[in-house]
């Protein structure tokens, strides 16, 4: 359905009185793709979506759409559909009207408006609700309602500001379903703003992160969680364990670290290097809860490998199958997986393999940002 | 007893207070005795009185305790002013609100200046109609600087007749009610959504369309509100109609009549019957108006109201 090739940003920024929002973004976007901007609030992806719609105008850059400049139309030139936060469905109109008034913008005749808007609410499910206002629908169906209002006009691109940020748990994860399923049946070109990496990982193509207006990392999904080049990046993609350290030595891709502040003062580990590091500086390991093996601290002695963390069980969560558990060391709280309970207050060793545990620089203004072909 | 409703054990305070009746409604009292003493005594004197006519205008007019009520239908010099005092307060209401439209739009974004230019147009609220009134005369009268500028220029051989007219009336309600209006129609625009134009600029709408497909349905209800309370401040001119208007000819609205027939007449009855008259035309026009208003759609604007 999106009837071009690719669409290209070229050092797209924005500054707000002084201060850069977004800047020096490059991406190449293919037809029929689903991209996500990923990052905290602030982050400048909000701000990258609405340049793109012609809500906020450039400051730098270029957006080309197959070589076509663009970022010079007014966004009701561009022919993108967008779909909105709040949903912005208009309160006055029916379900029907507003999913209409695209196409009647177009001028089309009444019967294609008609036939397009039928097929539209039933794709999004709402053939029964076609005539209620947007007040009285739930919180899903109103944005469903966004969803159809934007892709009944085929736009060739569609963008999505955090759809599904003001909807419960278990209706977002049923949401993040349709839009997957709309993408897939309609081909749409899709650029997806979001804070949920989880939301980013299932849904995108390609992923991009966002980090005070500038791109960190963009990458597939396993790319991103597999490899991440930062521990910002590491930290979006469920390394909820970040932890500051010294380096001691490195060799071969393998850096040994030293924790400060852990209980007996001299823990070691051992992990992946990623990026430039030397002995003495400051860096932080990244550990995924997962991949730590907890062993009850019974004999004290530690089993070689990577290094091993003792400390306290602080707090067990129960989540199904496994249970969450904190663990204390020092006055730093580490976060584990298991399939038994521990007790709570007894203490625990914590193991993770070599490949496991990932060394990134403190720094982040050193990350070059890496655009991996897809 | 077996079957019947279960006996409420909550205290009597506790059901009252249910129902809405506490210790708070105390704090009715003052505003009701003032209300009483201030507004429904005089009221109810004032109807009073029109039913009782003095002696010359029953013999003038008949109707017997009515004569008040047939004078006013049948005194043409009387009923014009019901006309003269509409021909006023109906354009001057809806040039205030139509006007302040496309002002309010505009000082909805962000420029330089803007405090600066809001404070203009709010300043006359502070003025009041006889500072106005005077003001008027001083910049718009025969020898007042408009007339003396475009007669030095050579534009006009003839001072142009601005004031002691309709036209002197009608400024000076534009000068008093605009920045009222204006006021009113920022503060509903403020509660429309601004993503909800956005919304429509993404699907294609030029601005003609943004405003005439969203934006005005949802300040239609405001507008209607804003119309009503315009013309209601239009439809009481006093001063100004004295002071700038001719107030024996164009410009005799109700207020004047109603003034004339207490001040120079001295018959109360007379005019409490124009007064009480002047409030049922404006209280026709005003469920006109919000009749009209409840046809529109009136939920939420999606702002922040």
């Amino acid at each position: 359905m999106s009837d071009f090739e690719s669409l290209e940003l070229w050092g797209v920024g924005r500054r707000f009185g002084g201060v850069d929002a977004l800047s020096g973004l490059n991406l190449t976007i293919r037809s029929g793709e689903f991209v996500a901007l990923l990052g905290p609030s602030g982050c400048g992806k909000s701000t990258a979506l609405n340049c793109l719609a012609g809500l906020l105008p450039l400051t730098h850059g270029e957006i080309r759409l197959d070589g076509r400049r663009i970022d010079t139309l007014p966004p009701e030139r561009r022919g993108f559909g967008m779909v909105f936060q709040s949903y912005a469905l208009f309160p006055h109109l029916s379900v029907e009207k507003n999913v209409a008034f695209g196409l009647q913008m177009q001028g089309l005749p009444r019967a294609e408006i008609d036939s397009r808007v039928r097929e539209a609410i039933a794709l999004v499910k709402l053939g029964e609700h076609a005539k209620k206002l947007p007040g009285q629908l739930s919180g899903g169906q109103q944005q469903r309602v966004a969803i159809a209002r934007a892709v009944v006009l085929e736009p060739s691109l569609v963008l999505m500001d955090e759809p599904l940020s003001n909807l419960d748990a278990k209706l977002r994860l049923d949401m993040r379903t349709e839009i997957r399923r709309l993408h897939q049946s309609l081909g749409l070109t899709t650029i997806y703003v979001t804070h949920d990496q989880e939301e980013a990982l299932s849904l995108a193509d390609r992923l991009v992160v966002m980090r005070e207006g500038r791109v960190q990392q963009v990458g597939t999904p396993d790319q991103l969680y597999e490899s991440p080049v930062s521990w910002y990046v590491a930290d979006f993609m469920g390394y909820r364990n970040i932890l500051p350290a010294t380096v001691v030595s490195v060799s071969g891709g393998e850096a040994v670290v030293e924790l400060p502040g852990t209980a007996d003062g001299g823990v070691r580990l051992t992990g992946r290097a990623v990026g430039a590091m030397g002995a003495g500086d400051r860096v932080r390991v990244a550990i995924r809860p997962e991949d730590f093996a907890v062993a009850s601290t019974a004999g004290g002695g530690s089993t070689g490998g990577a290094g091993s963390i003792t400390g306290a069980v602080s707090v067990v969560e129960y989540h199904g199958r496994e249970h969450a558990v904190g663990v204390q060391t020092g006055d730093t709280m580490l976060h584990a997986r298991t399939t038994t309970a521990p007790d709570v207050g007894g203490a625990v060793t914590l193991t993770a393999p070599v490949e496991r545990v990932l060394v990134f620089p403190e720094s982040l203004d050193a990350v070059v940002p890496q655009e991996v072909a897809a | 007893m077996r079957g019947g409703r279960q006996r409420a054990t909550a205290s009597l305070r506790h059901r009252l207070a249910e129902r809405g009746v506490d210790p708070a409604l105390l704090l009715l009292v003052p505003g009701l005795v003032v209300a009483l003493a201030l507004f429904v005594y005089p009221f109810s004197y004032g109807i009073g009185l029109t039913i009782q006519p003095t002696a010359a205008m029953q013999e003038q007019w008949g109707g017997g305790i009515f004569a008040n009520y047939v004078a006013f239908f049948s005194d043409p010099f009387v009923f014009d002013s019901v006309g003269i005092t509409m021909r006023l307060a109906l354009p001057a209401a809806l040039f205030n609100v139509l006007a302040s439209v496309p002002v309010a739009m505009v000082l909805r974004h962000r420029f330089r200046g803007k405090r600066l230019l809001t404070s203009l147009l709010v300043l006359p609220i502070t003025l009041g109609t006889v500072l106005t009134a005077q003001g008027l005369l001083i910049f718009a009268g025969r020898q007042g600087w408009i007339n003396r500028t475009l007669l030095a220029s050579g534009l006009i051989e003839e001072p142009l007749r601005l004031v002691n007219n309709y036209l002197g009336v009608m400024f000076s309600l534009v000068i008093t009610g605009f920045p009222f209006a204006f006021l009113l129609i920022s503060s509903y625009l403020s509660g429309i959504d601004p993503s909800l134009e956005q919304a429509a600029k993404t699907l294609g709408a030029g601005w003609w369309q943004r405003f005439r497909r969203i934006v005005l349905p949802l300040l239609a209800p405001g507008l209607a509100t804003t119309f009503v309370l315009t013309f209601v401040l239009a439809f009481s001119v006093f001063p100004s109609a004295r002071l700038v208007g001719d107030a024996m000819g164009e410009t005799r609205v109700m207020s004047l009549m109603a003034f004339r027939a207490f001040g120079e007449q001295n018959d109360y009855a007379m005019a409490s019957t124009i007064a009480l008259m002047m409030g049922a035309v404006e209280l026709i026009v005003v469920v006109a108006v919000l009749g009209l208003r409840s046809l529109l759609y009136r939920g939420t604007t999606g702002g922040k109201g």
